[in-house]
């Protein structure tokens, strides 16, 4: 890609342009580096909303009526939709625009599927990347879906301003809920197909779980809202409430204090593949498959074979 | 680096909402390694070339069984042109009867499948010509 032109297309909001970055971030290595060191400056601009939840609890819909709920009020949106690769295949089947026709046609919003790839967490590796293409690319929303998660993919929680977890009604009684990593990430709780049976119940459990957790001053309590996506209703209020949390992490300080956890943690998380990027391409694979064999006869453990690679 | 995986959009064009065929494709190509971006049923031309724009995809795989291919694959081919998207590779399946398929590859369609194709030869067939543009 020829540099200066690309970017300013990109910023454009050139939906082609935009297209061929997610890919050449999806591919990483050098020409992944090279779209993050163009844009990199232009991002920041972006409300990160990351929507997460079990398989089957209507993600997809609700991503879909958020995204047409912010469209009538203006701002541009962004869509990732993250779906699992198989860990047989390699091949991955990405559906989560299928619930999203609606969106169709409309130039303000951008949608792209990503496959986890081998990433676990539930989010793709190349995920917060593509973000900051979006970002940068003028979206001033941008929705992030995660794979079907339940208890322990919380990295988008990592990735987004405002976290929105997707309950459905029936899912499991309230000790699941508090067993729940996922619970403890929510910004804004949400029991999505609110015209099920048992939605109270569903309701009543999420809110206990809430009250249980001890009140520190200025603490934010995520709220817990009633939707039913495949009609809409709801969904105005959800989309008010991303807004007032906007609000108060701007106004508590936390929003600074996110941004800085993140950077740290992306920081780290970069340092960390490169060493070990740097490291491997060092020793030859013989090596490797040698200290294997040890291993396995039992002659060595991992401990002393990795001290033998490393030393 | 490893190679990027092939990524496919599987459509149906137009209003017959038989996607059986289309699912299993979609569910073949998958287990061959691809990423299948299915949009399924009911899709305008526009739809299907702003989907292969956005997801960026190697492969357009399109699924017709009510014979309005002759109407609507040209709308497709000339959607995909208009965002620039001439270098997609185009397949077909679906009930295309066989006077028709000369016009359609003229269209630019490189494979055209029938009902009984195994689809194990649609994956194969989409990796041989994935290489070869990529090769190229």
């Amino acid at each position: 890609m020829e540099r200066d032109d690309w970017v300013t297309r990109l910023r454009a909001g050139n939906a082609r342009t935009v297209a061929r970055a997610l890919s050449a971030i999806e591919r990483g290595g050098a020409e992944a580096r090279q779209v993050i060191t163009a844009l990199f400056r232009f991002t920041g601009g972006a409300h990160i909303i990351g929507v997460t939840g079990a398989p089957g609890t209507g993600k997809s819909t609700l991503v879909n009526e958020i995204a047409k709920q912010y469209r009538r009020r203006g701002p541009r949106v962004g869509i990732i939709a993250v779906d699992p690769t198989s860990p047989f295949s390699g091949g991955a089947l990405l559906g989560d625009r299928l619930r999203m026709q609606d969106l169709s046609g409309d130039a303000g919003v951008f949608i792209r599927s990503m496959a986890t790839r081998g990433s676990l967490g539930g989010l793709a590796a190349a995920t917060a990347d593509a973000v900051k293409v979006l970002d940068a690319a003028g979206f001033e929303i941008v929705l992030v879906e995660t794979v079907g998660a339940g208890q322990n993919e919380v990295d988008i929680a990592r990735n987004a301003h405002t976290t929105l977890v997707v309950e459905a009604p029936g899912m499991g009684d309230d000790i699941q809920a508090i067993k729940a990593g996922i619970m403890e990430i929510a910004d804004v709780l949400i029991v999505n197909k609110a015209d099920h049976d048992e939605v109270s119940a569903t309701v009543a459990a999420l809110e206990m779980n809430l009250n249980l957790k001890p009140k520190t001053e200025n603490d934010w309590r995520p709220p817990v809202l009633k939707t039913i996506a495949t009609t809409g209703e709801g969904v105005a209020e959800v989309v008010e409430w991303i807004g007032k949390h906007r609000a108060y992490l701007q106004a508590s300080g936390q929003l600074a204090a996110r941004e800085r956890a993140r950077v740290r943690a992306e920081l780290e998380r970069v340092v960390q593949h490169e060493l070990m990027a740097r490291l491997l391409r060092g020793v030859n694979g013989t090596k490797i498959e040698t200290l294997v064999e040890q291993i396995v006869a039992r002659e060595t453990d991992v401990y002393a074979a990795a001290e033998r690679l490393i030393g | 680096m490893a190679e990027r995986p092939i990524r496919v959009l599987v459509a149906k064009p137009g209003l017959d909402g038989h996607d059986r065929g289309a699912k299993v494709v979609a569910r073949a190509l998958r287990d061959a390694g691809m990423e299948v971006i299915y949009t399924g049923i009911r899709q305008t031309p526009e739809m299907i070339a702003e989907a292969a724009s956005q997801e960026d995809v190697d492969v357009v795989g399109l699924s017709i069984l009510s014979g309005a291919h002759r109407d609507l694959f040209p709308r497709i081919v000339e959607q995909l042109k208009q965002r620039q998207l001439d270098d997609v590779i185009l397949v077909c399946g679906g009930i295309i009867p066989d006077e028709d398929i000369p016009a359609i590859k003229q269209m630019g369609f490189a494979g055209v499948f029938g009902p009984g194709t195994s689809t194990q030869d649609i994956a194969a067939f989409i990796r041989a010509q994935v290489a070869q543009k990529r090769g190229a």
